[in-house]
């Protein structure tokens, strides 16, 4: 009965979301990206669209924690990167299908997460944010010294593996479609986030965590579940990106820039909302893109980031979604 | 009448200095208890003891014939135990009645989250915020902030109510109002303890009070016996404004 009563409240919930006009946004942003590269077989814009999905799946996911529980997370690349680590290793030792061992890489980074999380999720404010950047540098460190994952020279996948996708040239659109399928995922995930009992509980802990513990939020759980959860869809996009390079090293797995990167994108967007790293994610791939080929400005991408991050903590805080929002208040109720 | 909370000889040191001190007393179900005591008496670091914001150092706090000493704040709200802060603490960028549903959510019912705005709804109005619910906690003045404490505890439908002085920097018809709330939710069948400083309402709405002084337990019985102790009056004149109020209170209730 129980049971039965908990199920018949999640069907609503369920029912609920996809009434919202939100809902479908997602849908047509994501059959958006699915539809631009293939009219005209375009190559350079899949790749350009492949990178900004990864910027959106990294600061979506990253919003859980930072905009929603209100905790700096600036390590949270090492998901990506052990998510990357784990599929390339089951993929070559093992010899798993990229399925199982996108999968796995998920669940094992979940898990290894939420481990993580109880440690040093008992730090607040700028103590916590350094140990982030700790376990990331930690967990690079071993993996260096870690022989089975070959060290400081990485792992390679034999050309073979994409024959289980079709072959090299049709595994980059495969590719590219599955990263598509995550980063909606990761939406959804967000906006089920935001209105679930959940989100309301990591939004109190993120204004007030003695407040919202007095009035019954168990917050070191949520907070251990908030983190390893915004671990999963980026382990799973490592997993994807690095089987599409067939070659993993811990300079470009545990990339702390990556990390910079996807705290820009994610309050350039604006933090808390759902809609933000869309925007900012294309924005910024964009940005990116123009910046790598024009004459002056190459390798110069990150200093934008930096620059970007400083003028959004100055004089936007509220990122793309504060200003729409703030212009047009109906809006809020339409995109989250 | 059965006891809903027993205290038995709690303690609670801050560096060398003893915040509170073999302190014992318990609280009947469906009264309100006053707690009162000069500044520094250990009445709000007792509330933290209470609901586990603090962990004590000795003795044993007792819910309902359980024993919950040291359990975790979140654990006693689901217990039923509900409060509200001397210095207001709201979620101060959500409106009125999200504040109130993350009460109604975590609290003693655990509600999902649709009924939970119900409850939160009726609880907002029930204080008086009815007017304001989609305002954000931040846009409130000190007395709408105080108001919130109250209704976010109410939401979570509690059978404790532990109100850390909710008259304090209220003028009088604010005061007035809010006594009539407090009024209102005994009716309700909530047992209250109320540390106030405003001796006029303390020992108009308790039925017992039990007074407090470094940490200790100095007196406790009826309105009418505390306010006639010697060792209460001794206490307060060290307090000469606060003796002056005890003199008029003793007077009005």
């Amino acid at each position: 009965m129980r049971v039965m009563n908990q199920l018949s409240a999640h069907a609503r919930f369920l029912v609920q979301l996809v009434r919202r006009p939100f809902f479908w946004i997602i849908g047509l942003v994501t059959a958006a990206f699915v539809v631009a590269p293939i009219i005209g077989n375009n190559v350079e814009l899949r790749e350009g669209l492949l990178i900004a999905c990864i910027y959106i799946i990294l600061a979506s996911n990253l919003n859980l924690m930072v905009g929603y529980a209100g905790y700096v997370n600036f390590g949270s690349i090492v998901f990506f990167g052990l998510g990357g680590y784990i599929c390339v290793y089951l993929m070559s030792a093992a010899e798993w299908p990229l399925a199982a061992a996108t999968l796995a890489a998920g669940l094992c980074v979940f898990a290894l997460a939420y481990l993580f999380g109880f440690g040093i999720l008992r730090l607040r404010g700028p103590f916590f944010a350094l140990a982030t950047i700790g376990i990331n540098e930690a967990v690079a460190a071993f993996v260096i010294n870690f022989p089975p994952w070959g060290g400081s020279s990485g792992l390679y996948l034999s050309p073979e593996l994409f024959r289980q996708v079709g072959g090299p040239m049709q595994a980059l659109w495969v590719i590219y479609f599955i990263i598509v399928a995550i980063m909606a995922l990761s939406l959804y995930l967000s906006f089920a986030i935001k209105n679930s009992k959940f989100g309301l509980g990591l939004l109190a802990i993120g204004q007030n965590e003695d407040a919202a513990a007095v009035l019954g939020v168990p917050t070191a759980r949520y907070k251990a579940l908030a983190y390893s959860v915004s671990a999963i869809l980026p382990a799973i996009a490592g997993g994807l990106y690095f089987f599409k390079s067939a070659y993993i090293q811990p300079p470009d797995a545990f990339d702390l820039n990556l990390s910079l990167e996807a705290m820009a994108v994610m309050m350039l967007g604006g933090q808390g909302t759902v809609t933000g790293p869309i925007l900012a994610g294309y924005f910024y791939e964009e940005l990116r893109g123009w910046l790598l080929t024009s004459d002056t400005f190459s390798h110069f991408q990150l200093v934008v980031a930096g620059a970007l991050l400083l003028v959004i903590v100055l004089f936007l805080p509220g990122g793309f979604m504060g200003w729409i929002h703030d212009r047009w208040p109906r809006l809020r109720k339409v995109l989250e | 009448m059965t006891a809903i909370l027993d205290i038995q000889g709690l303690g609670k040191n801050f560096g060398g200095v003893q915040a509170v001190h073999q302190l014992s007393f318990s609280v009947e179900e469906h009264e309100i208890l006053g707690l009162i005591g000069p500044n520094g008496a250990g009445k709000s670091t007792l509330f933290n003891l209470i609901n586990g914001v603090f962990k004590p150092d000795r003795g044993r706090v007792i819910l309902r014939g359980v024993d919950v000493t040291a359990e975790a704040p979140h654990r006693m709200a689901r217990r039923g135990m509900a409060r509200t802060h001397q210095i207001v603490q709201p979620l101060t960028g959500m409106t009125v009645l999200d504040n109130c549903t993350v009460g109604a959510c975590f609290g003693r019912e655990n509600l999902p989250l649709l009924a939970a705005r119900e409850a939160a709804h009726e609880a907002a109005t029930f204080v008086g915020l009815g007017d304001r619910l989609e305002r954000p906690a931040s846009a409130l003045t000190i007395a709408g902030k105080k108001r919130l404490e109250l209704a976010r505890a109410l939401s979570s439908q509690p059978t404790l109510l532990l109100l850390d002085e909710v008259l304090a920097g209220l003028n009088p018809t604010e005061v007035d109002h809010m006594i009539d709330v407090i009024r209102r939710i005994r009716t309700r069948g909530v047992t209250i303890i109320m540390i106030e400083h405003l001796m006029q309402a303390i020992m108009s709405l308790s039925n017992r009070i039990v007074v407090l002084n470094s940490g200790q337990k100095l007196a406790e019985g009826t309105p009418q016996e505390v306010a006639n102790n010697p060792a209460v009056i001794e206490a307060y004149l060290g307090d000469p404004k606060l003796a002056e109020e005890l003199h008029r209170g003793r007077r009005h209730g």
